[in-house]
């Protein structure tokens, strides 16, 4: 049994990728990705379908290989201790994977088997569990009657059953309606401070990676592209504010007007009439153009304000929308693996 | 051990929560052992012989009253009088008429004269079971004419008499081994062939790959379940099809014993087999695909229906390393012959051997990643 636990680059480091490759023929899915995950940490894995996330997560959950590099999770290589990682790990795939037949219980029980929990072990966890996802009712019905949130928890529940230290979650709320996805957020914040879990997280919603994630990494057509706190990423975005302004008659002269008000770094034509500033202070130009167009006899149609938003963020690294992205992905088509 | 029964309860408990799979797999079975077994299993009856007389003399009435005796007593057919040889071979042709006899002028003097008589038949040989049970029964009529009034003291010619071990087997007894090595397979198949992969493609094999069990316990776990699965489907159609074939052999203890052995042989077998054609498999449409194939492949050559001997040589070789063969041989001797265990060693032994060398191929074979 080879441990990098004692080893001071991995001292209080959960998980860490370095250099990681996949390539299936000639298409590379996942190209020379590094990044290290603390203790604790709830860590983000943001992008596209498509982008590589999945392959990512399956190559740290041992279950696909590397074609080169390593995952370091818990102390231990993927690729030579798989067995200690997979006791290390708790896993949720993307698709519903509970027996549909199977009670509540009965899911938890088998899988709190496979881990090899002691009896009196896996009643006590299944108790906590169920409890913890707010299925105790809920306990000896079958899994088909359950609404796709409930399924999710149980999966989440599932995923826990041997208590591990570290646990991945791909996509955890795709095809959920937004009240099952925030109470699985909720559900994730609990989990993560009774049980002082490292969660790693993928997703395409950017207001989830915000809302949950410690540290977010972009990634995009298998690279990562950033990787920081949402706040330095946002900062990182030239602009810490959107103003987004229409004008009732325009003829093409306020865009050199408002470029002649103070702290702006870009202004973007939207539409004849309509501007996208990006400035350093939002209130303050907001002050600003609205003392402009009195001056100039400007009528103001619309006027909003907002901060950055990882949506920028992603803009800004990659080009293009994420939304942009998603619409393009049911074209995506995973080449075949070698061999199959 | 616990990892691998984890498995094993997971597959039963889906079972007989959802007993759709032992009923479909007995389904398709049942329906053949009662077609089938009705349809193979009788005789010809109410064939229509034609009979074109142009004789009409004392021994083409021996030949008329034989004819009417037959379609008195075994009704094996009956007997229309026609008038024109030409016109009786065109009834043949056109259905009509499944066969016809000529009695040709002069036929009762050449008797007499012992000159070479001849009786013509006339048969469809399309149907060339039809055709040849008509040439037996007329075979047979036309003996019984040439035996002599008077038996001689001493028997010139060779009589072979034919000892029958057993009692008269209908050809739905016949077809019952069939039949239940046919519900273990259409079991296996769904069970251990279609779910297998659908499970696969559902992802819930990903759930089990992120999990501490090794990759033997996983491959035994399954085909420990499977093979449970088609014992529960193999015992429920033997005792069906014995009850509906009127076998008594469920109510003899020893041959309950070797039944159930055969069983468990036949379902490590079958489980055997799948597994290794299905452990590389990703696609759900693959197995449905193979379903019909394999069927056709494995349960025809192997002596179910007819018998081995008659095949080709290269139907018989796949008849020597297809598990049908032996699994329907075993059936065979307990439920016919009752030839205790020296009739079946080899093809239980054949059996265990087969299931489980096709699992030793399988499990280096079985992916521990996706």
């Amino acid at each position: 049994m080879t441990t990098h636990k004692s080893d001071p680059r991995y001292a209080d480091i959960a998980i860490a990728v370095e250099n990681i490759v996949k390539r299936y023929a000639d298409f590379e899915a996942v190209s020379g990705v590094s990044f290290q995950v603390k203790n604790g940490e709830m860590f983000g894995l943001l992008g596209p379908n498509g982008a590589g996330k999945s392959t990512l997560i399956r190559m740290m959950t041992t279950l696909i290989p590397a074609t080169s590099g390593r995952a370091i999770i818990a102390g231990f290589d993927v690729a030579k201790e798989p067995d200690i990682v997979r006791r290390a790990i708790g896993v949720i795939p993307q698709a519903l994977t509970s027996d549909i037949d199977l009670t509540v219980e009965e899911n938890l029980s088998i899988y709190a088997k496979l881990y090899g929990v002691p009896k009196a072990q896996r009643e006590k966890n299944i108790e906590e569990l169920l409890g913890a996802v707010d299925l105790l009712k809920w306990r000896d019905a079958q899994t088909k009657t359950l609404s796709g949130g409930m399924r999710r928890r149980l999966e989440i529940a599932r995923g826990l059953i041997h208590n591990p230290q570290i646990f991945f979650l791909d996509e955890p709320t795709t095809g959920l309606d937004p009240v099952s996805r925030v109470a699985v957020w909720e559900m994730l914040d609990h989990l993560r401070s009774t049980r002082e879990l490292t969660i790693l997280i993928t997703t395409h919603y950017m207001d989830e990676a915000d809302h949950l994630c410690d540290r977010i990494a972009i990634v995009d057509h298998g690279k990562l592209v950033a990787l920081d706190t949402p706040i330095a990423l946002k900062a990182s975005v030239p602009g810490n504010s959107v103003v987004d302004v229409q004008f009732a008659r325009d003829a093409g002269e306020w865009r050199e007007r408002l470029q002649s008000l103070a702290g702006l770094t870009s202004v973007e034509t939207q539409s004849m009439g309509s501007y996208r500033l990006h400035t350093e202070n939002g209130p303050q130009t907001t002050a600003s153009l609205v003392a402009l167009a009195a001056d100039k006899g400007g009528v103001i149609k619309s006027l909003s304000v907002q901060n950055t938003t990882l949506d920028d963020v992603f803009v800004h690294y990659t080009g293009r929308q994420l939304r942009d992205e998603q619409v393009k992905a049911p074209l995506f088509q995973m080449p075949p693996r070698p061999g199959m | 051990m616990q990892r691998m029964m984890a498995i094993v309860e997971r597959e039963l408990r889906k079972f007989f929560r959802s007993p759709t799979l032992m009923l479909v797999s007995m389904v398709m079975p049942l329906v053949q052992l009662v077609i089938l077994g009705n349809a193979f299993g009788g005789k010809i009856h109410n064939a229509r012989v034609g009979v074109v007389d142009y004789d009409h003399g004392e021994q083409a009435m021996r030949v008329h009253e034989m004819f009417d005796s037959v379609a008195a007593n075994i009704k094996t057919f009956t007997v229309v009088q026609c008038n024109d040889e030409r016109q009786a071979r065109e009834d043949v042709r056109t259905g009509k008429l499944d066969a016809a006899l000529i009695i040709p002028a002069q036929y009762s003097r050449r008797v007499l004269a012992r000159d070479s008589p001849k009786l013509g038949l006339v048969v469809d040989n399309s149907d060339q079971f039809l055709s040849s049970s008509l040439e037996a029964e007329m075979q047979s009529l036309a003996d019984a004419l040439n035996a002599p009034a008077v038996q001689p003291k001493v028997v010139q010619q060779i009589v072979l008499q034919i000892v029958e071990l057993y009692p008269y087997v209908e050809y739905m007894k016949y077809f019952l081994a069939g039949s239940i090595a046919l519900a273990l397979y259409v079991s296996v198949m769904i069970g251990g062939g279609m779910l297998y992969i659908d499970d696969k493609a559902r992802g819930v094999h990903e759930g089990f790959l992120v999990t501490p069990i090794t990759r033997v316990e996983l491959v035994m776990g399954l085909n420990l379940a499977g093979a449970i699965k088609a014992v529960l489907s193999g015992v429920s159609l033997t005792v069906i099809g014995s009850l509906l074939a009127g076998l008594g052999v469920i109510f003899h203890p020893v041959r309950v014993f070797q039944l159930a052995l055969l069983i468990v042989a036949v379902s490590i077998a079958f489980n055997g087999m799948m597994f290794l054609l299905m452990v590389r498999v990703e696609d759900p449409l693959v197995p449905r695909a193979m379903f019909g194939v394999l069927n056709t492949l494995l349960f025809f050559p192997s002596g179910s229906i007819y018998p081995v001997a008659a095949f080709p040589r290269w139907l018989r070789a796949i008849a020597v390393v297809d598990p049908f063969t032996y699994a329907v041989h075993g059936f065979k001797a307990i439920l016919l012959k009752d030839g205790g265990f020296a009739a079946i060693q080899t093809d239980i032994l054949f059996l265990f051997a087969f299931g489980i060398g096709t699992l030793l191929i399988a499990t280096p074979l079985f992916k521990r990643t996706l």
